[in-house]
């Protein structure tokens, strides 16, 4: 029912991006954080050499620059708080356009800014050319605890299913007359995720019984089983 | 007479907060039989469905499943034998595409390589849905939802297909195909449903199953002809729908 195809981060392709295996495209995902991360604030050149590089595979693999823009607005949240920064720390402070501004704070927020938009860019780079499966794949060949592979695996199965729910959930409250629009609703709609919350615990056993049924006993192999 | 391939006898089970759901339950299916299992919401269906692959259980009396007791030590074969399709199909298909939903069985089984492959192609192609091997799961229709449904579990080559509900919310053209489907195919077959005029199309034989004791077990014609019988245990025919202007199947 009115489930969208495919998953909404990736962006279908045949790239060598897309072609690469996804173990050494999650390495080199975790690699390049790190190695961001770790920049001092102030190497101001290193951070363009960054995004050039970020850039060419970005080029390499295809994928429409303003598709992966549209999907950076996650990062909102963060750029609100790099932006209050240089007004809220203390210590030195300088003149911009005639605002006070602490220097630390500007520092602070432009390496929190510069860091998190990289971040944020290249693993969206990896959403848009690894499909959920073979990122699955990936952790698995990285030896990651099956267990964790197994919950991401189901997390990734059942987003929509659940997705789903909370949607005709909404509709029902709706035509019911009901929208939350001030914080006196939110009790109402709290109690609506309650009740998502044991809807998917119930269906979470469910799941278990039918796979019980079909012999589990606790190892579950992603794809590649051939 | 040959073993049964479903033998239950005596069943009786209480919930562990003291709700007692089966009295005493008999019921024995023969190879090749299709049976419907009929009787109102809270019979004890589902919970004499969950008894016959071991996932409750029995509190007295057993289930044996061709001359094998449901019992712990024999649960992984037991669970071969007896395939269950649960209602829902997104309970039932996990994983991300259909192959790998119907390989999750045999793969547990220690099936691998060239014959697991051979055979989740061959149950694919019992349910028709060969061409969606490599879909998503989530991405088939309902009715396609249900068909892949039946098929991880007819890889298993199981003795006994038990279906819970499997015409529910299926359009009717989808209620159709599941019906060749499932009179096509040679196994032995227990339906859990309230969808009489199915189970009459399907199944020459019924079960009713009513606060815990099996009350009626005989020909299909004759279980939904017998109007004191239905009323007594809350059955009720659809509207339009009359038996005996059909006949005996």
């Amino acid at each position: 029912m009115g489930q969208g195809h495919g998953h909404k981060l990736h962006f279908h392709g045949h790239s060598p991006v897309h072609r690469a295996a996804p173990h050494h495209k999650l390495l080199a995902l975790l690699g390049f954080t790190l190695v961001v991360v770790a920049t001092p604030k102030d190497w101001f050149a290193a951070y363009g050499l960054y995004l050039l590089l970020l850039a060419a595979v970005v080029v390499v693999s295809t994928v429409p620059p303003t598709y992966l823009l549209k999907r950076l607005v996650v990062e909102v949240p963060f750029v609100v708080f790099a932006l209050l920064m240089p007004f809220i720390a203390t210590g030195p402070r300088v003149e911009v356009l005639g605002v006070s501004l602490s220097e630390h704070g500007l520092l602070a927020g432009w390496a929190l800014l510069a860091k998190g938009t990289l971040g944020v860019l290249a693993s969206l780079t990896l959403a848009a050319t690894t499909e959920p499966r073979d990122l699955l794949l990936g952790l698995e060949r990285l030896r990651l605890p099956q267990q964790l592979v197994q919950i991401m695996g189901f997390m990734i199965r059942y987003v929509d299913v659940v997705g789903d729910e909370m949607r005709r959930m909404r509709i029902a409250r709706e035509s019911r007359g009901f929208t939350a629009r001030n914080p006196k609703h939110w009790p109402v709609v709290a109690r609506s995720a309650g009740a998502l919350f044991i809807r998917s615990y119930e269906r979470g056993e469910r799941v278990h019984l039918a796979m019980v049924s079909r012999g589990y006993t606790g190892s579950l192999r992603q794809g590649s089983d051939r | 007479m040959s073993t049964p391939v479903l033998d239950v006898q005596g069943l009786a089970f209480a919930y562990p907060d003291g709700h007692q759901a089966l009295y005493g339950v008999n019921l024995h299916v023969h190879r090749g039989e299709r049976v419907a299992l009929l009787g109102p919401n809270g019979a004890g269906k589902t919970t004499l469905v969950l008894h016959l692959n071991g996932i409750l259980d029995a509190g007295a009396g057993s289930v044996a499943v061709s001359g094998l007791p449901v019992t712990k030590d024999n649960l992984r074969e037991i669970r071969r034998r007896v395939g269950i399709v649960f209602q829902d199909p997104d309970d039932q298909l996990f994983m991300p595409t259909v192959r790998d939903d119907v390989a999750f069985g045999p793969a547990n089984l220690g099936i691998r390589g060239g014959e697991l492959e051979k055979r989740v192609m061959e149950a694919l192609d019992k349910v028709g849905m060969a061409d969606y091997a490599d879909r998503p799961p989530h991405h088939l229709s309902f009715g396609q939802r249900r068909r892949v449904a039946v098929a991880t579990v007819l890889v298993m080559e199981p003795e006994i297909l038990v279906l819970d509900e499997p015409s529910s919310n299926l359009d009717p053209a989808s209620r159709r195909e599941l019906a060749e489907i499932l009179t096509g195919l040679d196994v032995t077959l227990l339906m859990v449903t309230h969808d009489l005029p199915y189970a009459f199309e399907l199944c020459p034989r019924s079960v009713v199953l009513s606060d815990g004791v099996v009350v009626a077990d005989g020909p299909t014609y004759d279980v939904l002809t017998d109007d004191a019988l239905m009323a007594a245990h809350r059955l009720e025919l659809p509207f339009g729908f009359d038996p005996r202007a059909i006949g005996r199947r």
